[in-house]
């Protein structure tokens, strides 16, 4: 097996774990604090996309687009919270994932009203564009390493946050015992609303970053929703640690799956077999890891509450 | 003849840095009332728990009937003839207070991968249910929404459904809990009824129903049991009158 | 309303039902034929997804995996030249069971928002299956080489077809009715209303839900072999989680736990589909707020608004 190759898809892997970190690390909090099913976390992974598109052609700048993009979302997000949102908190899952489900629903439309149905094909940047020399033989592009390096510094801004500060110290506290800390006075409301209003901008961010990679078309944020669906049943409800771990393993994974498993099973199988089963298994397999490791730890691997 | 029904042995039970069990020692005689006091925050929650099956001791052992329950879930525990109620009301509010306790019946009335009978018209689950509520008092009351009977109705039922399948070991849990005076000398005197022919550990506050009810008494402090025997006994304990009945005179 | 009555008003319902094709026929409106013969068929997914979500409070966001699989087994055997109704339908039948099984026997171990999760990711996965099986289309599908073949029916016939649905969908309402009224209902029902009670007093209440997985998903199964015969198309949009989204507000809006339930759900949401998207091609950005309004405001659902309360 081909050393660089095997670096390059595990770079690919790094880069999908963090994107999905990025969204996970938002829901996972918003359930673990607030106890609320949100399934349209992933309408905000589009909403940041459209908007950075939107604003980058509007304005000229890759940059300005980004950061109103962020802005953009941030603001739908806190719009959503205090509007539709609060009403559910109260109320049972069931109510909370058909409400959201409601919300998809309207939001995919949206989009496609806006911005038509078809997929927006979203350009990188000159600067970004281009690919770099990481060893000899492993050219990498430059945009997907940002993604990397941009990823991981939120995912450490992000412990920072959340270990060492005030503000994370609630979170934490929230996470594990939501009544408590409301019960000691903190303005619960207010908490709420900058924890849902910060993962939807992560999730938007996500959203945006994705865009010039995959593609931006209504109904994106949900395909990519349930493989973070995944990252969370794996890493543990309501933990970050657990959304990094579980992030990494999907993203990874499901990388190396798609990469290797068709040759792989062509080394046993026939060709034509491993053409058929490869893709089909490949697709599968995280659902499978899924299903493994709920069998010997039903709460996932770190989950906030015991 | 009168050997032990339960036996508990070294529980111990941590959740986090709490110490809920520490190495509780029990034993309970057949069909003698057994009751279990102690102040709050004694662990008495978290060895019902145990001895219910749902919860798993960190340790020690739990047999009931001289068969090592330890590692038994609650139904299984349930279905060898160790009923519970429970502290704060558990029923089904949604269902007539017959058809709450046909389905205790009915847990012990064979197998229930039963598909086509209509269960609310079966005699074998109907006729046991009707008797047991006539028994705690409720027969009046039986097509009522249970969701909708009084609170000390409700505990009745909870006890009629502790009855049902007719168990070998009683578990209650504060059966008096909420009740008035006139309700409590009423669930007391129902509950006498009942002793001798049924083992019953009773876990409660009200020392009226205990003083009155129970053959044997444990005292749980801290997770752990640190006297057992008679009323009398206990009464005159000086670590108990320290620990739970204060410096006062006599209960 | 008691049940005498209920019954009564139920089997004008499903009479009124038996005299659409006829009247069809007279007005040469052969489109609400083709409606209603939809509806039906959803309502028979909706039914089997009353079974445990409704009655059984189990929060499966995966259901319409089955009707894919169904529609597949059919349209697979038919693909092959297969075309025995028996067989293909039995098939249909047995195969969304075993999966139920399987993903079952997963998930259940798990609760709350896990198991709303786990279900969700199984049903993504076969869609994912689905896709990538380029021999039977693909994401794109393929038209079903001909419908099922049964001695003495001719389904090619609407009308025909028609009646089977219905009697399809009478059936399966008599036999869940009288599965939830059964020991084994009873005891799905209490372990929903309360699980701790129901340990306390000696079930399990694992080995009983997994069996009404197992049901329901058969029954989909089934509902998913008559869809492939309605559309006369295979494809993975069957298992569309979005699709799951659909069945579960059929089962809310119409009224958890009661028998007419799904039935007046599938009615309540396809018919404002129909409407909406004759009204604009964006009927989805009504659609949305309106079932948020739903839930927010309206969870009784029809069967409580029109039957009153209690089952």
């Amino acid at each position: 097996m081909n050393l660089l190759l095997v670096a390059e898809q595990g770079l690919n892997g790094l880069q999908l774990g963090v994107m999905l970190f990025l969204m996970a690390a938002g829901l996972t909090l918003v359930f673990g604090i607030m106890n609320l099913v949100n399934l349209a976390h992933g309408s905000f992974y589009m909403i940041g996309a459209y908007l950075a598109t939107y604003f980058t052609q509007l304005t000229g700048s890759y940059v300005l687009g980004v950061l109103l993009g962020l802005a953009g979302t941030l603001a739908v997000g806190v719009a959503v919270e205090l509007l539709a949102l609060r009403t559910l908190y109260e109320r049972e899952h069931l109510d909370q994932v058909l409400a959201t489900f409601g919300l998809i629903l309207f939001f995919n439309e949206l989009a496609a009203m806006l911005w038509g149905r078809a997929a927006l094909y979203t350009s990188i940047p000159e600067y970004l564009s281009g690919h770099v020399d990481l060893l000899p033989g492993l050219r990498y592009p430059l945009y997907r390493l940002v993604i990397i390096v941009l990823g991981l510094a939120v995912a450490g801004l992000l412990w920072f946050v959340v270990a060492r500060t005030r503000l994370g110290m609630l979170v934490r506290a929230g996470a594990s015992n939501r009544v408590m800390v409301a019960a000691l006075g903190v303005n619960i409301r207010l908490m709420y609303t900058i924890v849902f209003g910060f993962g939807a901008a992560l999730a938007g961010l996500a959203g945006l970053m994705a865009g010039p990679i995959y593609v931006v078309q209504p109904g994106m944020g949900e395909l990519i929703l349930i493989e973070v669906f995944v990252v969370i049943v794996i890493g543990g409800i309501g933990s970050i640690r657990g959304a990094l771990a579980g992030a990494l393993i999907v993203g990874m994974v499901d990388t190396f799956g798609r990469a290797f498993l068709k040759p792989a099973l062509a080394t046993v199988l026939s060709p034509a077999a491993a053409q058929a089963a490869g893709p089909a298994l490949a697709s599968m397999l995280i659902y499978l890891l899924m299903a493994v490791v709920l069998a010997l730890r039903p709460r996932g691997l770190f989950p906030a509450r015991l | 003849m009168n050997r032990n029904i339960l036996e508990v042995h070294g529980l111990i039970k941590t959740f986090g840095a709490l110490l809920a069990s520490d190495g509780v020692e029990l034993e309970v005689r057949e069909g003698e009332t057994h009751a279990i006091i102690g102040p709050n925050g004694a662990g008495k929650t978290t060895l019902i728990g145990q001895l219910a099956g749902e919860l798993r001791p960190d340790r020690g052992e739990v047999r009931f009937a001289g068969e090592d329950v330890t590692a038994l879930p609650a139904p299984a525990r349930a279905r060898k003839g160790l009923a519970r109620s429970f502290q704060i009301t558990s029923i089904y509010p949604g269902f007539t207070a017959l058809e709450n306790v046909m389905l205790a019946v009915q847990a012990h009335a064979g197998h229930s991968f039963r598909f086509w009978r209509k269960a609310r018209g079966e005699s074998v689950l109907r006729a046991p249910a009707e008797r047991l509520l006539e028994q705690v008092g409720l027969g009046a009351r039986a097509g009522a929404q249970a969701g909708s009977l009084a609170h000390g109705e409700q505990r009745a039922l909870e006890i009629a459904m502790a009855l049902a399948g007719n168990p070998r070991l009683l578990l209650l849990d504060e059966p008096v809990a909420g009740m008035g005076a006139e309700e409590t000398q009423r669930m007391i005197a129902f509950l006498s009824t009942l002793k001798g022919g049924k083992t019953i550990i009773l876990v409660e506050h009200d020392m009226d129903a205990v003083f009155s009810l129970a053959d044997r008494i444990s005292v749980l402090v801290y997770g752990r049991i640190i006297a057992s025997g008679t009323p009398a006994e206990i009464r005159a304990n000086a670590e108990v009158r320290r620990a739970y009945l204060g410096e006062e005179a006599d209960a | 309303m008691n049940p005498r009555k209920r019954a009564l008003v139920l089997a004008v319902g499903l009479l009124l039902l038996a005299a659409v094709p006829p009247l069809a026929a007279i007005f040469n409106q052969p489109f609400y034929l083709d409606l209603l013969r939809r509806i039906m068929i959803f309502a028979i997914a909706a039914a089997s997804l009353n079974l445990i979500l409704g009655y059984g409070g189990m929060i499966s966001f995966g259901h319409a995996a089955y009707l894919g699989v169904g529609g597949y087994a059919v349209g697979v055997l038919a693909h092959y030249g297969v075309y025995d109704g028996a067989l293909q339908w039995g098939l249909a039948i047995g195969a969304s069971a075993l999966v139920a099984l399987v993903i079952g026997a997963v998930s259940l171990r798990t609760s709350g928002v896990y198991f709303i999760m786990i279900t969700l990711a199984f049903t993504q996965m076969l869609y994912y299956l689905g896709i990538s099986i380029e021999e039977f289309g693909g994401d794109d599908g393929m038209p079903l080489a001909a419908k099922s073949r049964f001695p003495g029916m001719d389904l090619d016939d609407a009308n025909t077809f028609y009646y089977v649905v219905l009697a399809i969908l009478v059936l399966v309402l008599v036999l869940g009715h009288r599965l939830v009224e059964s020991r084994f209902g009873m005891v799905i029902r209490a372990a929903k209303s309360n699980e701790a009670r129901t340990r306390a007093i000696g079930f399990s209440p694992y080995s009983y839900r997994l069996a009404a997985f197992v049901i329901a998903g058969g029954v989909c199964g089934l509902a998913g072999a008559l869809l492939v015969n309605h559309t006369a198309y295979l494809t993975p949009e069957f298992m569309n989680w979005t699709r799951s989204g659909e069945l579960m507000f059929m089962v809310i809006l119409g009224g958890m736990g009661s028998t007419a339930g799904p039935v007046l759900g599938a009615f309540a949401l396809l018919l404002l589909e129909d409407l909406l998207s004759g009204w604009t091609t964006h009927w989805q950005l009504y659609l949305g707020p309106l079932l948020v309004l739903s839930v927010l405001f309206f969870r009784r659902g029809l069967a409580g608004a029109i039957f009153g309360k209690n089952e």
